[in-house]
């Protein structure tokens, strides 16, 4: 039997494998491919040696697990079947990270061996088709920007916007104003890559919280430019999804002290095609190609963190980019930046993201994209419905307005009535197979959650969640006991996140694991009994 | 083994529900048993120790006071107690007795004291051990301004098993507030600040990895304190209010600043300490340049008007708006979850006129844009 259609809740269990860390299953001297013997010349190649300084040199080889094929294959595919992956839940209980589904054709595209096997270092002239892809890239996210440059570099969100940081600080030295330009403004609900991204590249930084309808404080942006102000770093819609009509005012005030304005799109999912930074008064943005342009997000792979820039600033960007000769009708790698920032990542940057997104551009064209936007905001409305009917679930800010792709919740009205925190519901929620993030730090919006469908997801797959969510809602009102020691079906109980917080304890490495293992952590035959 | 100390106002919480906002005092109390009260505290106690009992998984041994503040309700669940007194110093149990068993307790090495009762409680609690002893308030008074209280008594139980079992590691000095209850029944509200207790702190059991971990309290405030001072300037008269934010700034300069009080700093030297409106004025007066710094108080996010009442409307009209410095951790901002700082000095129209958005120092190099409401 099936689950029950009616009830749409599955009788659900993880796996639980109880697997132990990739080296404790390592064995002296297991192998798992025995490679022929080389002779003594090719053993020890004396030249080059004597450059490397003789405290580099390794004594030892490294200290890699040692294990047979099939016993790495299984410990992979355990560690898989312990986690609940884009691809087998319902992805849209972390929201702010755009879970959408990556077409597998793009995936076979990206693994295909005519780009897999490419060398960074090949002459340009035998990659004449992956710099056109790069290039051709480039040409669709101005279009969708309507910024004048961008460089495919960066590899993640908090890259690009450190790209970023460090162009506007090259922009201040430029103009002679390091000293008089020093602070960034951001909001609270931007992500805080662009505070710390800012900080380190040695601004100050003034934080603008959200009015009562939710957007930012126009009258406390007022109060915050001044001749001082670097740049503005802001994102639209924030993470709480209600969109900022009045985002042109607020370049205008930045561009009136003399100011830049960034604008983080990392998730463009709810305004893909509709809205553009240059109409909007931006200077610079970024889109995350692995939220937004059909790469698996986070731990699922390398991301994408494509910035694009006015012309004006083009003159900044990292090198290379990728141009093309006129006159020889060739791509190339273009390091002629007369003032750029140097490079942000090695040789062309993430080209399988790169292409799994110049797949998905080319797949879905122009009516596409917008297609693709609209259906996203419109999922996310209908589930914004829904979830308002549940008992004890709120949405706090701009009451009676429609939200963009993603709404943050809150539990403040259920945690009241029962005493069960949204940390109970996320635990609980994993009893019936999908997934559920709390949200950002700091909490500013109580016991809160944040949901993103996206376009991906049918009307059947959201109505399963739905289910699930007031399921577990109304166990905290009959039930409370078994929300707050869930989970009960999943690979472990619960996670001590001390251990992360404390750098006596902590351990990043196996080498660190075992330095401190006797200490805190106990050994593991002591654990077992 | 871990040893716990349980004291219970059996008295605390009375008041509210016969409209008496409080019983500090024995007439209060005779009041309150006339006008039909019935106990809260008790109760509420046997649900934290419910929690308690559900959730503790190391051995434990229990101080406590006798009769209803304490033992007739542990011994439902434990033999393992041990009475700090035998009995009370008056015919029934008061606020010296509470006072006498913490300082026991304290004696007695315990590694956390769990207490019901109400702000009143929590200040006794506050005189008599200070710092030297973490310690837990099971919610249970009509007045609960403190931030030593746990959110429910359940919540208190489990927070205080958590403690105990070695899960949650983080303390917390936390404000012990105490409002004139005399003016509170003539409807006034005038919280202040009594002292500091250290409470264990639990951050959210999961938090987002993305956002790394974060320093700890004291870290957040030495880098307030940096910027501030980083930004001192020369033959200013700086005016340093009251809490554990302002003061890791006197930390920082090296002087022994006070915790409750106003105290004066020139050229980072303390030249004047705990002052009271007069000595403020007078050395207003002598300094032509002065500068007032403030961090929100308790939950409600006042920076004027609670705990600070030596920085009196007219302190505050003769330092001017633009020299109010209001430094707190962003943890503090993010607690009040958008509702704006506020003011109560105590003169409307001052408080009208200083209504707007102000830069809060939030750490170094770091501010936040703030509402400031009357």
């Amino acid at each position: 039997m099936g689950m029950n259609m009616e009830t749409k809740l599955r009788d659900f269990h993880q796996a639980r494998w109880d697997e132990p860390i990739i080296y404790e299953l390592s064995r002296e001297g297991e192998r798992g491919i025995l490679i022929p013997e080389v002779d003594e010349v090719m053993r020890y190649p004396d030249e080059g040696l004597e450059e490397i300084p003789q405290e580099l040199r390794r004594e030892a080889p490294p200290n890699l697990p040692e294990m047979g094929q099939m016993r790495v294959l299984r410990h992979y595919l355990r560690l898989s079947q312990e986690n609940l992956g884009a691809d087998l839940n319902i992805d849209i209980g972390q929201g702010t990270c755009t879970m959408k589904y990556s077409p597998k054709i793009n995936d076979q595209l990206a693994a295909n061996p005519k780009v897999s096997e490419l060398h960074p270092f090949q002459s340009q002239e035998t990659v004449q088709g992956l710099l056109k892809m790069m290039y051709e890239t480039e040409q669709y996210l101005k279009g969708i920007s309507g910024m004048d440059r961008f460089s495919l570099h960066p590899g993640g969100g908090s890259h690009a916007i450190f790209t970023i940081a460090s162009i506007v600080r090259a922009w201040v030295d430029s103009r002679g104003e390091s000293d008089k330009r020093d602070e960034i403004i951001t909001t609270i609900f931007s992500h805080p890559s662009n505070a710390a991204a800012s900080k380190l590249k040695g601004f100050k930084v003034i934080t603008i919280y959200p009015g009562p309808d939710g957007r930012p404080d126009i009258e406390a942006l007022k109060a915050a430019v001044s001749e001082r102000t670097a740049a503005l770093f802001i994102t639209n819609p924030e993470d709480i999804g209600i969109y900022n009509s009045r985002i042109k005012e607020f370049t205008d005030i930045v561009h009136s002290v003399g100011g830049l304005c960034s604008y983080d799109q990392a998730n463009l999912n709810g305004i893909m095609g509709l809205t553009r930074a240059r109409e909007a008064g931006f200077d610079l943005c970024f889109y995350n190609l692995h939220k937004t342009f059909s790469s698996p997000h986070g731990c699922g792979g390398p991301g994408g963190g494509v910035v694009g820039v006015t012309e004006e600033l083009a003159q900044f960007l990292p090198v290379p980019l990728v141009s093309f000769d006129e006159t020889t009708g060739k791509y190339f790698l273009d390091y002629d930046v007369p003032n750029t920032i140097g490079k942000v990542k090695d040789f062309y940057g993430v080209v399988p993201v790169i292409l799994r997104a110049y797949a998905w551009i080319r797949s879905l064209g122009e009516e596409g994209l917008k297609e693709a936007a609209k259906v996203a905001l419109l999922n996310n409305n209908y589930i914004f419905k829904k979830i308002l009917d549940i008992k004890g679930a709120s949405a706090p800010y701009a009451e009676g307005e429609l939200r963009m792709e993603q709404v943050r919740y809150s539990w403040e009205k259920l945690y009241k009535d029962t005493g069960v925190t949204t940390t109970d519901i996320q635990n609980r929620m994993f009893d019936f197979g999908v997934h559920y993030w709390t949200s950002h730090e700091p909490w500013i919006v109580p016991e809160p959650f944040t949901i993103e469908p996206t376009e991906s997801y049918s009307k059947d797959e959201l109505d399963e969640f739905i289910a699930i969510l007031k399921h577990v809602a109304n166990e905290a009102y009959t039930n409370p006991e078994i929300v707050k020691t869930a989970p009960h079906k999943s690979v472990i109980h619960h996670i001590d996140h001390d251990y992360l917080d404390d750098p006596e304890k902590w351990a990043i490495t196996w080498r660190a694991y075992k330095k401190k293992y006797t200490g805190y952590f106990e050994p593991r035959k002591n654990r077992d009994e | 083994m871990k040893k716990i100390g349980l004291i219970v106002n059996p008295i605390a919480g009375m008041g509210g529900a016969v409209g008496l906002k409080g019983t500090d005092g024995i007439h209060t109390l005779e009041k309150a048993l006339a006008l039909g009260a019935t106990p809260r505290a008790p109760q509420r106690a046997r649900e934290a120790l419910e929690a308690l009992f559900k959730c503790i998984n190391v051995d434990s041994l229990f101080y406590t006071c006798p009769q209803d503040m304490g033992e007739n309700l542990l011994k439902v669940y434990t033999k393992n107690y041990k009475l700090a007194f035998p009995k009370f110093k008056g015919e029934l149990s008061s606020s010296l007795d509470t006072i006498e068993a913490a300082k026991l307790m304290k004696e007695c090495k315990v590694d956390l004291i769990l207490f019901a009762g109400g702000d009143g409680t929590a200040r006794d609690i506050c005189s008599a051990i200070g710092l030297d002893v973490p310690v837990l308030g099971i919610p249970s008074g009509v007045k609960i301004h403190s931030a030593a209280f746990a959110v429910t008594p359940a919540k208190a139980g489990e927070l205080a098993a958590r403690f105990l079992s070695g899960k949650v590691r983080n303390l917390k000095e936390s404000e012990v507030m105490d409002i004139d209850e005399e003016a509170y029944r003539a409807g006034e509200v005038k919280a202040r600040l009594f002292g500091y207790l250290l409470i264990p702190w639990e951050r959210n059991k999961i938090q987002s990895r993305k956002a790394g971990t974060m320093p700890s309290e004291r870290a957040i405030q030495q880098a307030i304190a940096e910027e501030v001072v980083t930004n001192m300037e020369e033959g200013t008269l700086y005016l340093l209010g009251p809490g554990t934010t302002v003061k890791a700034i006197g930390d920082r300069l090296g002087i022994e600043k006070s915790l409750l009080g106003v105290d004066g700093v020139l050229d980072g030297s303390l030249i004047g300490k705990d002052l009271i409106e007069k000595e403020i004025l007078k050395l207003v007066e002598q300094h032509k340049k002065v500068k007032v710094i403030v961090s929100p108080i308790g939950g409600q996010g006042y920076i004027l008007g609670r705990g600070n009442l030596q920085l009196s409307p007219r302190v505050i009209r003769r330092v001017a708006k633009e020299n109010i410095i209001i430094v707190s951790t962003p943890q503090k901002i993010a607690s009040l979850h958008g509702s704006p700082l506020l003011v109560d000095s105590g003169d409307a129209n001052l408080d009208k006129s200083l209504r707007g958005v102000y830069p809060v120092i939030t750490g170094y190099r770091e501010r936040m844009m703030y509402r400031v409401e009357a």
